[in-house]
């Protein structure tokens, strides 16, 4: 066993393998200072809920209270590893500040009371509001960070129960257009990859993912297989140096905003030297002419210009795909946060479409999820498409949704498609939403535009609830506060981005009166008296594993399959992949083997949208183009993003995130170990730009858009001439204001603009026009990460580099110790 | 042979189609969706604007290729105006009286590419019809939008 600083070094020790071998197994262990594994009263069986990857860990247990973690050395997703924010992040549980009893806003200020009381304040409107404008007036926006149970209970609710349409998850965000891409392309979400591919793949391309970052652990995987025999190339798309960049055979640097026409030239490279599977491609698809005629307008010379990339980096990556052999294919934030999201998205799948590359060791495409239970919000109804992956447009699937909850199909809103949150947002701004119950997550730091996000969130005529697990922002501004348990102080499952479902265990007991969350939207639906059209309970079920029965239930059949799943078979061992089901009882690892997807018109998700305008497909002419259910290659032209860089604003702005934080910070913020290592705002800008504009590392800078501004320090970085990048995690929380900026902002979205991609509805993050003026002199450097994208250039004081403080030394234990480098 | 007075047509249909996106765009800034698409949609007529004209001289009709111009001082009066009312809703039923309305503008203007396809073929204009090809695609899918987003919005503004 060795002790590692993991602050310093995020992703351990190397652990060689070579293609097609098994991923070594290393144990890493964290556990509060002093204490030994023997001092532990018991282990508990959880995934980790700070990321997407779905780390399987046990929870180290010492009289009631959570002292640390270790990683699950038999499961598939993490061989035992873990990152720096499972090994830390859970400090966070038992911070003093927690959330232990209902609030209501009694004179403008929130006071505590009992559940009684706030639950009756929360009924009350319902019903009010119900009697007097009808569902339209209530609206549901939650997280991707609750369990499978309780998306399946609140989408039950709120579809089958309230009957209204609008309900959301903070997905919209993080992965919409993940599931969107693989919508437009399959018929269906649902990942066609898995992480074994990475044991496999021979060409690892990632577009817009800073997996080493954002998964840290799957990108542990990569490294692994970079330091073996064998190692595979990688190509990386990313306007920053991130570590991926680093280490990548071939790294593009595009102007933000211009994705689509890099694929397109990339596509054009492929097809015109002919490395496509022409049979498959005649077999397994539809679409094919029309994304050949679109790419022909789209020559690398061209494209050169457009997205800022010299022609020969965009022939060379066309050529490295183009010879692939095994080609695994991965997606985020760079291209779902930026100008034409899903059509960019779209475009990668075309690559693993066209080349044949897909449900085969080593070929598939990772459209990634942000948050570590996304896919439920997504399977389970609770992003607002049907429970299971059932197709709103399609009768016999709201017919048959109707039957599983036994009520009238009629009662199951499918009149358009569900309201997405900034539409939701701009209902509560008309007032048309009067009520609005957000479930684990901070809108008024997440959303674009902050000060519009707050007005809304603010006005009187909105009854605002919050359920969340700190005084967050958003919190603060609510008229009911409702104190939730979190990871760790209740049980459920939840399924990470390669589908792989974990069950997570009750460890400790939640803090004071805070409840599951599961608890309180069952407590809900029966005080509200939501009934099936037999006059029996709408919600039949009453904890956690009688809830998952009832989702497995409604998920049979579908693609997202999980009949053949349960409690005990997830408890011990790993985690497994669905469909799980009587023909594949042991999960499946890579859906779409043999050529055969889940777009027949019948049984398909979805019809897709247009991917410029959004409007949805007719049913008649998607019959018409696919018939027979096969992959649909869908072309898109380049569209330039809505805000361009001008004579005030001559610059773009990305917003993003840092290994060491998680979205706007309630956790790990209260990690100290997470916390020293990115403890503040900065903001990232070019040598190029620096010398510009007269700014120097550590300088305090004021960036602006004509929406707002943001005060940070510099830090001067490689990132792409032009283009200046801001953390979102920084919000008011631990500040004197509370919840707004007083005086000079930090949250990065001050900035962003109220613009989304049309078809996924997800906002665009990651394209604002913006100014950057130097402010004062700084006393040293920026408290931006040295290990991370963030890293400077230049000269640099060794001794403020990133490392841990004394707490941050955790264990590393290799299988066979001698095999560990 | 009418086919200049089809042009003719075409390109004031086209131009008003273009003018009315533009419209709607700023009087619905504060929904931000139908701005933005709605200035997006609008660039495709302005093109097809000047495409008509590129090929009119052809057929014996002179049409100007620029698009008609943007609203100027207009447009940042009813952008305000869009910000003071945003709040109210009365909006709402505005914005499906647009929609209607730019629908219906829209599918006037596919049916003259219809009417330009069919004489084209009539008379196996290559010119013509690779011109019809090009636009007409376009036109629907403007029309599918228009269509798309009154669904979407008619609900929530009739129900509340």
């Amino acid at each position: 066993m060795a002790q590692i600083d993991r602050i310093a070094e995020p992703w351990g020790t190397r652990t060689p393998y070579g293609s097609g071998d098994e991923w070594p197994v290393r144990v890493d262990t964290h556990l509060a200072e002093g204490l030994a594994p023997e001092d532990v009263d018991a282990w508990v069986q959880t995934a980790s809920l700070l990321h997407s990857n779905g780390d399987a860990m046990d929870i180290a247990v010492k009289d009631n209270r959570i002292v640390g973690v270790r990683g699950r050395a038999e499961d598939r997703v993490n061989h035992g590893r873990l990152g720096p924010k499972d090994l830390y992040g859970w400090q966070a549980n038992g911070s003093a500040d927690r959330l232990t009893r209902p609030l209501i806003r009694e004179g403008g200020k929130l006071v505590e009371t009992d559940w009684d009381t706030a639950m009756q304040r929360v009924v009350d409107r319902s019903k009010a509001l119900l009697a007097e404008q009808g569902p339209s007036a209530l609206g549901f926006y939650t997280t991707g960070q609750l369990f499978a149970e309780e998306y399946y209970t609140l989408g039950t609710i709120a579809h089958g129960g309230i009957g209204t349409n609008h309900v959301d998850g903070n997905t919209r965000l993080c992965t919409a257009t993940a599931a969107e891409a693989l919508k437009e392309s399959f018929g269906c979400d649902g990942q066609p990859g898995s992480y074994t591919d990475v044991d496999h793949a021979d060409v690892i391309a990632l577009y817009g993912h800073n997996v080493a970052e954002t998964q840290s652990v799957l990108w542990t995987r990569m490294l692994d297989r970079l330091a073996g025999p064998n190692p595979p190339k990688i190509i990386c798309v990313d306007p920053r140096p991130t570590p991926v960049a680093k280490a990548a055979t071939l790294h593009l640097a595009p102007r933000p905003g211009t994705n689509v026409a890099l694929m397109n030239a990339i596509l054009h490279d492929i097809i015109a030297n002919g490395w496509i599977d022409r049979e498959y491609v005649r077999a397994h698809t539809v679409g094919f002419s029309d994304l050949e005629k679109e790419v022909r307008k789209y020559p690398p010379a061209l494209a050169a210009e457009i997205c800022g990339v010299p022609a020969e980096q965009i022939q060379e990556a066309a050529r490295i795909i183009g010879h692939a052999e095994r080609l695994l294919t991965t997606v985020l934030q760079g291209f779902y946060q930026s100008n034409q999201a899903t059509a960019a998205a779209v475009q990668v799948n075309n690559i693993n479409i066209i080349r044949g590359m897909l449900g085969k060791p080593g070929c598939g495409i990772l459209q990634m999820n942000g948050q570590p239970t996304a896919e439920n919000t997504r399977e389970c109804g609770a992003d607002g498409d049907l429970a299971a992956f059932r197709n709103w447009s399609n009768d016999a699937h709201v017919k048959d949704l109707a039957r599983v909850w036994n009520i009238d199909p009629m009662s199951i809103p499918h009149y358009s498609p569900p309201t997405h949150v900034m539409q939701m947002m701009r209902y509560a701004e008309d007032g048309s939403i009067r009520m609005l119950w957000v479930s684990g997550t901070n809108p008024a730091v997440s959303l674009p535009e902050l000060a519009r996000v707050r007005g809304i969130l603010k006005q009187e005529r909105l009854f605002l609830v919050v359920q969340d697990i700190f005084l967050s922002e958003t919190a603060q501004l609510a008229d009911v506060v409702l104190p939730a348990a979190t990871w760790g102080e209740k049980t459920g499952t939840f399924t990470n981005a390669d589908r792989t479902v974990h069950l997570s265990e009750k460890a400790v007991d939640p803090p004071g009166e805070a409840r599951p969350d599961l608890d309180i939207f069952v407590d809900y639906a029966h005080r509200m008296g939501l009934k099936d059209k037999d006059g029996q309970p709408l919600i039949k079920w009453h904890d956690p594993e009688s809830a998952f029965e009832a989702w497995k239930e409604c998920s049979r059949g579908r693609p997202c399959d999980y009949t053949g799943i349960t409690y005990s078979k997830l408890r011990g061992g790993s985690g497994v992949q669905w469909p799980c089901n009587d023909e594949n009882p042991d999960g499946t690892e890579r859906i779409y083997a043999d050529g055969k997807f889940w777009a027949h018109p019948e049984y398909c998700e979805t019809y897709g949208r247009d991917l410029i305008t959004g409007a949805p497909v007719d049913p008649s002419e998607y019959k018409a183009l696919n018939p027979e259910g096969k992959a649909i290659i869908k072309a898109a032209e380049y569209v330039p993003p809505h805000e361009l860089p001008s004579r005030d604003f001559p610059l773009q702005l990305i917003t993003g995130r840092t290994l060491y934080q998680f979205h706007t910070r309630t956790k790990t913020g209260r990690a100290p170990e997470l916390q020293a290592a990115a403890p503040d705002v900065w903001v990232e800008l070019s040598a190029d730009d620096a010398g510009t504009y007269g700014i120097a590392e550590g300088d305090l800078a004021e960036v602006e858009t004509p929406r707002g501004s943001v005060r940070a320090r510099v830090r001067v970085s490689g990132i792409r001439p032009g283009v200046l990048f801001l953390p979102f995690h920084y919000g008011y929380w631990d500040t004197e204001a509370g919840h707004e900026p007083d005086g000079a902002g930090r949250a990065a979205n001050e900035l962003t603009i109220t613009d989304w991609d049309a078809a996924s509805k997800q906002p665009i993050f990651k394209t604002a026009a913006a100014r950057i003026t130097w402010v004062a002199g700084g006393e040293g450097p920026s408290p931006a990460p040295t290990t991370t994208a963030s890293a400077p250039v230049g000269d640099f004081p060794q001794e403020a580099r990133t490392k841990g403080i004394a707490s941050a030394l955790s264990d590393e234990a290799g299988s066979t110790e001698g095999g560990m480098r | 042979m009418k086919f200049g007075l089809v042009l003719k047509e075409l390109h004031r249909s086209e131009n008003d189609l273009a003018h009315h996106l533009l419209v709607i765009s700023e009087q619905h800034k504060v929904d931000h969706e139908i701005y933005h698409l709605a200035r997006d949609l609008a660039r495709w007529s302005q093109q097809h604007v000047r495409d008509i004209a590129a090929i009119a001289g052809s057929y014996g009709e002179d049409l100007d290729p620029e698009p008609r111009g943007e609203a100027g001082l207009m447009e940042t009066l009813r952008e305000k105006g869009s910000e003071m009312v945003g709040r109210r809703p009365e909006t709402g039923m505005l914005l499906l009286r647009d929609l209607r309305e730019l629908y219906l503008r829209a599918c006037g203007v596919s049916a003259d590419w219809e009417l330009l396809a069919q004489a084209a073929q009539g008379k196996k204009d290559q010119d013509l019809l690779g011109l019809a090809e090009k636009c007409h695609p376009q036109t629907i899918r403007q029309m599918k939008w228009a269509n798309g987003k009154l669904k979407e919005s008619a609900t929530q503004v009739l129900v509340s």
